[in-house]
């Protein structure tokens, strides 16, 4: 008897094909994922950023990187809730005992979740263009800021793997995202850390998403990134080497 | 059509346990190709832990589990090849509509013309009018109706249906049965889990009982009716219902 015949990239694609379609007939996903930054773009720009003094004449181009990952942690809640439906009704166990290349059914989930907060993170910038937002930064130091936000998405999908693989019920499935959104808070995203008290800012500019956030702006303002690339790229490496391993773990007890 | 002696499935010394939980005991049995096999067994007798080992989807313990002639732990690619499973819940996708369900299953199956067989299922399960709407506005029974259609794509030769009419209404019921006896009489092997008496009475060749990790009878339903004498006293000779054979082997078992 000769081996089965595996047929990864095709296989991928009918997985690929099929979560881009829940994605784009789910209307709210879209909405909560590309309209709550954009709305805290327009608060912190035109309520608060008069009496946010950062150091900076243009408010926006501040802010943004931040924004950006605020919108990929919530992004990826769906991913969790994606999977989390997908093992609740048995439709990994239906994939699981057919003669498909396993491994698609995650990376299905995985790629489509990089490519819809692609098509969010760019929603986000046109507005923030719109707002003002601008850039002097030429081909390369934009495709290192893109390069840094796919690693974070990467990231954090491997994190919401985990979540929606092995939680109890729906809520449980996002509930993760909710610290992830606000971790750009306690950050330098919206304030300069230096205003915070001791201890508050030995946590901000010691967390993965200051280091991320400062090499993004870096990069976008023509500006030496220093040491702050290297230690985002470790946090994002590292976040997501650890998710992995645990999101493989929780994966392979589906059967 | 059920002359045929080839074994679809062989069951032996099967044992599974689940942290603490001895859930398997020891389970063997057979199933002829092309017949329909039920599963009997109250919750947590290990129903559905036993198709999850048939399917690949947990592993043996202990004990050899031959599917279509393939061992389950060593050729799981193979014995995907021959099988379907459709789950307790209609394993279907509720954001595309039953045509794209079909065609999806029908490419990750492989097959030449997706569209054409989609179209095909649709008609064979009277859903042709519903295709192109989201399953989530289906029924209970046409939800169960494209679940089982969805497990026929690529025609494997042996299909899981674990409890298949848990949760449905007396006529999806029945329409699910009628689907099942089509599907022996093309030749295919059924293996079905149920706690309905009733059902497997109807639909099953061979009956085996799971009861507290372990087959404790099977045969046919001639058979199962053979150990359990009918009552003497009455004028009218009472045939007893799968029921009561079933109740009455679990208590002698369980007062032992």
């Amino acid at each position: 008897m000769e081996t089965v015949k595996k047929h990864f990239f095709s296989d991928m694609g009918v997985m690929l094909g099929r979560s881009m379609r829940h994605i784009l007939r789910s209307m709210d996903t879209i909405v909560t994922v590309c309209i709550t930054p954009i709305a805290m773009l327009l608060l912190f720009v035109y309520v608060f950023g008069g009496a946010i003094n950062t150091g900076t004449d243009n408010y926006v181009n501040y802010l943004l990187p931040g924004i950006l990952l605020i919108a990929i942690a919530s992004g990826v809640a769906y991913t969790a809730y994606r999977l989390f439906l997908d093992k609740q009704r048995g439709i990994i166990e239906r994939f699981h005992t057919m003669p498909i290349s396993r491994s698609t059914v995650l990376w299905g989930h995985v790629l489509t979740s990089v490519i819809s907060n692609v098509i969010s993170l760019a929603v986000i910038i046109i507005v923030a263009l719109i707002m003002g937002f601008r850039s002097s930064a030429g081909v390369l130091p934009w495709l290192a800021v893109a390069g840094i936000l796919v690693l974070f998405t990467l990231a954090l999908t491997w994190v919401a793997a985990i979540a929606g693989l092995s939680a109890k019920s729906v809520e449980g499935a996002s509930a993760f995202s909710y610290p992830l959104i606000f971790l750009p808070f306690i950050s330098s995203a919206f304030v300069p850390t230096d205003s915070m008290p001791k201890v508050v800012r030995a946590f901000a500019d010691n967390q993965p998403v200051t280091s991320i956030v400062e090499a993004i702006r870096a990069l976008l303002s023509g500006q030496p990134v220093g040491n702050d690339i290297w230690i985002a790229l470790a946090w994002c490496l590292g976040i997501m080497l650890v998710a992995y391993i645990f999101a493989m773990r929780a994966y392979r007890r589906q059967g | 059509m059920k002359t045929m002696q080839t074994k679809s499935i062989q069951v032996k010394g099967l044992q599974k346990t689940y942290k603490q939980l001895h859930v398997l005991k020891g389970v063997d049995f057979e199933v002829e190709q092309g017949s329909i096999f039920a599963l009997l067994g109250s919750n947590g007798a290990g129903k559905t832990t036993t198709v999850k080992i048939l399917t690949t989807l947990l592993k043996p313990d202990s004990g050899s589990v031959t599917v279509n002639g393939f061992d389950v732990t060593s050729k799981p690619e193979h014995v995907r090849q021959s099988i379907s499973l459709t789950g307790q819940f209609a394993a279907v996708d509720e954001v595309l509509t039953g045509r794209e369900n079909l065609i999806m299953l029908a490419r990750l199956r492989h097959l030449p013309n997706p569209r054409q067989v989609a179209d095909d299922m649709l008609k064979r399960f009277g859903l042709t009018d519903a295709a192109d709407r989201k399953a989530a506005t289906y029924s209970g029974g046409m939800r169960r109706r494209l679940d089982i259609a969805l497990s026929l794509v690529g025609q494997p030769q042996i299909i899981f249906l674990d409890e298949p009419t848990t949760g449905l209404d007396p006529e999806a019921r029945i329409e699910v049965w009628k689907i099942v006896e089509e599907l022996a009489e093309g030749g295919t092997t059924v293996f079905l889990t149920t706690q309905y008496l009733e059902e497997a009475e109807q639909l099953a060749d061979q009956i085996a009982i799971l009861h507290e990790g372990k087959i404790i009878a099977s045969g046919t339903l001639q058979e199962l009716k053979k150990l359990f004498p009918s009552a003497k006293v009455e004028y009218v000779e009472k045939q007893p219902t799968l029921e009561e054979i079933f109740l009455a082997i679990i208590s002698k078992k369980e007062a032992m």
